[in-house]
């Protein structure tokens, strides 16, 4: 995920402070992966050079300077460009669970029982994810969603892997 | 040997079909309140070992156990009376008495065990109101969508207080929303009754509705637990 770019159009709803910024990303991105202060302080400093934000005002008030950034017309624009490209749609070619399956089938080492023990493991995520699906809101929901199918669609592979093991294994072993 | 504790235990399962062979040495076994996914290629031996789990089929060899006894010993009569009042049965579709209203459906099996009619529908009232279908009493299965009527159908399966709920591809005809709800319905009322749930399926996402999962494949059954 592009941080910047986040961070940036969150900023489109008015001018923030740092501290803000963390706090509303951590509430609606951030959900196993907090942002650390230093990210939003390096990223924000990255921006202001960039002229895709600009300091609104410094508040000094019992504590330390606080500045308080706001977006820019070019920052405006970057978002915009940002949200309209879509994403790069990932191959996932270099599978490590291919890999291991084929290294098994190389080295007559049992790639049935490898196959069926990451399944299990797929499986044991896949439950905990929907746990907390069930138990989250719509944002929650989603989130869970996006990673449970692609857990989905790993566990097919595996059952297509398993189903055609001993083709792949006559393939791998008289190339 | 049963497993400590277990509701319903079956050892070496063997059933052939003519010359296919349906389970080859299967076993199984499942905890009340436990919810057991039931997961193999289409062919595997899955749906054949639910029948037999549930009475339905005899097996060529090996024991089924429910709580304590052997279902080859029991007479037909018994086992229909086992399947009726301690066994619930939901299906991929289809399973709806089309003449009768959506709760006279929830009604039927507590009918069947001599309920008063009342009774029996008041009952099956309070179901259709925990699966969320109780705006649909008055209406006949061919009136409500897929994903409803597989709720009437979870609230008839469960209305009897059954033991073991035994669901075979139970959101198999129903979208990825309706099915999933379907799931969080019939698996929080079957844990609130601490009812064991066979769920017989080959789908990923609703297999992680379950606490744990049995690969059938070519009617030999594994325990992914050990798989770890």
């Amino acid at each position: 995920m592009s941080i910047g770019h986040t961070l940036l159009g969150l900023l489109e709803s008015g001018p923030r402070h740092g501290y803000d910024l963390k706090r509303t990303f951590d509430e609606k991105f951030g959900h196993d992966k907090p942002l650390h202060y230093g990210q939003v302080y390096s990223t924000m400093s990255r921006l202001l050079k960039n002229g895709l934000v600009e300091v609104d005002g410094i508040e000094t008030e019992g504590g330390p300077e606080r500045k308080r950034y706001a977006i820019t017309d070019a920052g405006i624009t970057d978002v915009e460009t940002w949200l309209a490209t879509p994403e790069k749609p990932e191959p996932y070619l270099q599978s490590t669970l291919y890999t291991k399956v084929v290294l098994a089938l190389l080295t007559d080492r049992d790639a049935s029982e490898m196959l069926d023990s990451q399944r299990a493991e797929h499986l044991r995520l896949m439950r905990i994810l929907t746990d907390r699906k069930r138990k989250g809101d719509l944002a929650d929901q989603l989130i869970c969603d996006h990673a449970l199918f692609h857990l989905e669609a790993d566990l097919r592979w595996l059952e297509l892997a398993a189903a055609r093991l001993n083709k792949l294994a006559e393939e791998v072993r008289s190339a | 040997m049963t497993p400590a504790g277990s509701l319903l235990t079956a050892s070496g399962l063997r059933k052939t079909y003519g010359p296919t062979t349906a389970l080859d040495g299967a076993d199984f076994s499942i905890h009340p309140g436990e919810v057991v996914a039931v997961m193999g290629p289409s062919g595997s031996g899955k749906s054949t070992l639910l029948h037999c789990l549930a009475g339905i089929v005899k097996p060529d060899e090996g024991s089924i156990t429910y709580n304590g006894r052997e279902l080859a010993g029991l007479p037909d009569a018994a086992l229909s009376a086992l399947r009726r009042s301690e066994f619930g049965f939901v299906f991929q579709f289809g399973q709806l008495v089309p003449e009768l209203t959506c709760v006279e459906n929830v009604a039927l099996p507590l009918r069947l065990n001599g309920a008063r009619r009342k009774d029996a529908e008041q009952t099956a009232r309070t179901w259709m109101e925990r699966l969320e279908v109780d705006d649909l009493l008055g209406k006949r299965p061919g009136e409500v969508s897929g994903g409803q009527g597989q709720r009437v159908a979870v609230a008839r399966a469960l209305a009897t207080n059954p033991r073991v709920l035994f669901a075979d591809e139970p959101t198999g005809a129903l979208d990825s929303l309706n099915g999933e709800r379907v799931m969080e319905l019939l698996t929080d009322a079957a844990r609130s009754t601490n009812a064991a749930v066979v769920l017989v399926t080959h789908e990923t996402r609703v297999a992680a509705y379950s606490d744990r999962e049995i690969v059938v494949r070519d009617g030999r059954s594994r325990d992914m637990e050990r798989a770890v």
